[in-house]
């Protein structure tokens, strides 16, 4: 009894240290803390079957394209995928909901380059079905200002654990956004208060922490992602002050992400794994590498 | 069931605005607190389809005319024929179609139940708006008058400015009392490229019109920009100030980019004394709901297709109504003509969607001008209160003393969500209950005995 209370321990800890270990389990709690409290706080119009539907389609997508190449499905990124659109996709119809997750994760599979997929899955759906369909839009004001502190806890928390690995690009990306809207006000002649307004935003908050975190589509080295950072912020703060779209950050993202495998190309560095991948990657030295069987997370 | 609808005349919320000479910057921004409820408050129409905008605003200024002037700035050159002089009947009848709603549901006999229902809606006060003047040494202060006119009642001039120091100059001296701090605001206008229109009363014209009051200006441009300035409006006034937006687009829902657009509390139950007291309870509830958010906010009123309405607090807006406000996208082919007065209007194809925006602000908590988006959505959304009548006759069946019970209950609940709502306090609410002497509680006793509980009786029927 003795000898099996001793092995039982360590197989625990290694369950909960990879539970922890994977950026991606931190971010499907935050986000679906996120989505609790747009609806019963903010009292988003979000139908549990727009929830259920995204969700179905993501995973749906993922596992029959993974079965399709011959890869182990992991219903991790797909979910948090779902996540973000429904946290940033607005629409009245289910039909939407499912095709921006399907869009979102086929784009994965089906737009790469050099063994790396090029969109941010959400963010490609997100833009593309509200482009393409009035009745979905992205609703930028949604999230009000009040959220800011709670924001800024559950990710720097993120930060603080070690959990989000790209937490350079979120602030950078903050920094050089900040000083765009700070610099406009002062040769404006602008209060601070608007730039600070500005900041607040909820929208951008969840972009920089949640979105263009995401480690598989920015640049694999940090100098790179710093780089890309600074061009989503220009693109997003153009699109946004000359051209008065206020999902300017969003339609950023996907302008700019074309340009990942260039600069990749020459600020090289290792390719990102998920550290759960990695273990299993290295536990499986004699199997194939993940780095040729994994397309898509 | 059987229902009839009635509507009754409308309460009007007066919106008296009272003139001074330190408030030289009116209009659309400013109108100083009067007596009344949502004081300091505009009226501002918002028709919108891709670029193209037009704007019809109105305020309450019933101060000297002498004294009106008003300064917007506007995202593009304005020429005569872009401006309009608007009847302030079509932003009143805007403001009736859209009021929040009071509906009334009348209990039957317990023994034979069929329900009744009256609207009663909240309107804001017709609104007139006001206006200005214009010299030549313009130029040599850096102000362009790029064109200058008079509309109905208003001489109108459209200026650009290379600084705020020259127009801040010019603006003084051709009579614009212009409060500190706006010479900052007026320069940050400028370098967005923005112009500035400036009006004023023209007497002789105003007398001619035979009107007390000053009607709504309207202005037609084509513009990226959605959005509309508020910051010179918080300079000098004092306190909070109430913005009502009607948008009226094509696609769906209006909401503001830069701020969280969140709905009125809609659907309750309230005793119905509040009939009498409809305009206090709103203003209060607006007053708790913005108080959640720190005080102010913008909060979606109504937003529904032009077509219809259910209940109607007013008749949807004509085509010929929708032509005049700007609406520029309506086909000309056969003129629609209203429903009667009255029921659920059924749905006519108009391709026009209202959202009535009430926004509270003051300079502090909202920094920024406003910014608008139009949404997809065309989801129906009204500020709708029920009052509940229970039956007032005499009651003379078994089924009397469990409906009476059920009316108490229903009574307590009310009263919970009318404190809630408005941060009334719950004796205060059961006191006016007893002085309106309506809607107080039955006063229930049970079928035989009162010892308890006698739930078994109906089980057995005994006896």
């Amino acid at each position: 009894m003795k000898g099996g209370n001793v092995t039982r321990v360590p197989l625990q800890t290694s369950f909960l240290d990879s539970l922890l270990a994977d950026p991606r389990n931190y971010q499907i709690s935050v986000l679906s803390s996120l989505i609790l409290l747009g609806l019963f706080h903010y009292g988003f119009h979000l139908p549990w079957w727009h929830v259920v539907g995204c969700v179905g389609a993501t995973l749906t997508t993922q596992a029959v394209a993974d079965k399709f190449i011959k890869r182990p499905f992991d219903p991790r990124s797909p979910l948090i995928s779902a996540l973000s659109l429904t946290l940033l996709l607005r629409t009245g119809s289910v039909t939407l909901s499912v095709a921006a997750g399907i869009i979102a994760i086929a784009s994965k599979y089906l737009i790469r380059w050099r063994g790396k997929h090029i969109f941010n899955p959400a963010n490609f759906g997100l833009v593309i079905v509200s482009l393409l369909f009035g009745a979905a839009w992205i609703s930028p004001g949604q999230w009000g200002q009040a959220t800011l502190f709670a924001l800024l806890l559950l990710a720097l928390g993120g930060v603080v654990t070690g959990k989000a690995k790209r937490w350079d690009v979120s602030i950078a990306l903050l920094g050089f956004y900040a000083s765009l809207v700070f610099g406009r006000a002062l040769w404006l002649g602008d209060p601070l208060a608007i730039p600070i307004h500005q900041m607040q935003s909820g929208a951008l908050l969840i972009f920089a922490f949640f979105m263009i975190s995401d480690p598989k589509t920015t640049p694999d080295s940090r100098l790179g992602r710093v780089l890309f950072a600074a061009l989503v912020a220009s693109v997003g703060f153009t699109i946004q002050f000359a051209f008065y779209n206020a999902a300017g950050i969003i339609l950023a993202l996907i302008l700019c992400a074309p340009i990942v495998p260039l600069i990749d190309r020459f600020l090289t560095a290792g390719l990102y794994q998920w550290p759960t991948q990695l273990t299993l990657s290295l536990s499986n030295r004699n199997g194939v590498s993940h780095e040729i069987l994994d397309p898509a997370e | 069931m059987k229902y009839s609808t009635l509507l009754s005349s409308v309460f009007a919320f007066g919106f008296f605005a009272a003139a001074s000479s330190a408030n030289a910057f009116c209009g659309f921004y400013v109108a100083k607190a009067g007596t009344d409820l949502f004081n300091e408050s505009s009226k501002v129409a918002l028709v919108r389809d891709g670029d193209r905008t037009v704007i019809t605003m109105a305020n309450d200024y019933q101060g000297e005319l002498t004294e009106f002037a008003m300064v917007i700035p506007v995202p593009t050159a304005i020429t005569r024929e872009q401006v309009h002089i608007s009847d302030p009947a079509l932003l009143k009848h805007l403001d009736a179609y859209t009021a929040p709603r009071l509906v009334e549901y009348f209990d039957d006999d317990p023994c034979r139940p069929q329900i009744m229902y009256r609207t009663m809606a909240l309107e804001s006060a017709p609104a007139p708006v006001a206006m200005a003047d214009a010299l030549s040494r313009a130029k040599s202060l850096g102000v362009t008058i790029e064109d200058e006119f008079t509309v109905g009642e208003y001489d109108i001039q459209l200026l650009s400015a290379e600084q705020s120091d020259g127009l801040m100059t010019y603006l003084d001296e051709n009579g614009y009392q212009v409060p500190d701090g706006a010479g900052r605001i007026l320069g940050s206008y400028i370098k967005q490229d923005m112009k500035f229109f400036v009006a004023k009363v023209n007497l002789a014209e105003q007398s001619k019109t035979g009107n007390e009051f000053l009607r709504p200006i309207a202005v037609a441009f084509e513009s990226p920009k959605f959005m509309l300035p508020i910051r010179l409006g918080t300079l000098n006034a004092r306190g909070d100030q109430d913005l009502f937006v009607y948008a009226l687009t094509r696609e769906g829902q209006v909401e503001t980019t830069n701020y969280r657009t969140q709905k009125i509390p809609t659907g309750q139950e309230l005793p119905v004394y509040i009939k009498d007291e409809f305009p206090d309870f709103y203003q209060s509830m607006y007053k708790t709901a913005a108080k959640r958010e720190g005080g102010h906010g913008v909060f979606m009123e109504y937003a529904w297709d032009m077509g219809w309405c259910d209940p109607c607090a007013a008749d949807p807006l004509s085509r010929e109504e929708l032509q005049e406000l700007g609406v520029f996208w309506l086909n000309n082919g056969n003129p629609s003509k209203p429903m009667p007065r009255g029921r659920r209007i059924m749905p006519q194809a108009q391709d026009v969607f209202v959202t009535r925006l009430h926004i509270r602000y003051d300079a502090k908590s909202f920094p920024e001008d406003l910014k608008f988006k139009t949404t997809g959505n065309k989801q129906n959304f009204q500020g709708r209160y029920v009052l509940r009548h229970a039956f007032e006759g005499e009651m003379k069946c078994e089924a009397a003393t469990d409906y009476m019970k059920m009316v108490n209950e229903r009574r307590e609940k009310e009263v919970k969500t009318l404190a809630n709502l408005t941060s009334w306090d719950r004796k205060d609410i059961w006191a006016d209950i007893d002085k309106a002497g309506k809607g107080m509680k039955f006063d229930v006793k049970d079928r035989n005995d009162d010892r308890g509980p006698t739930w078994w009786k109906d089980l057995w029927g005994n006896e």
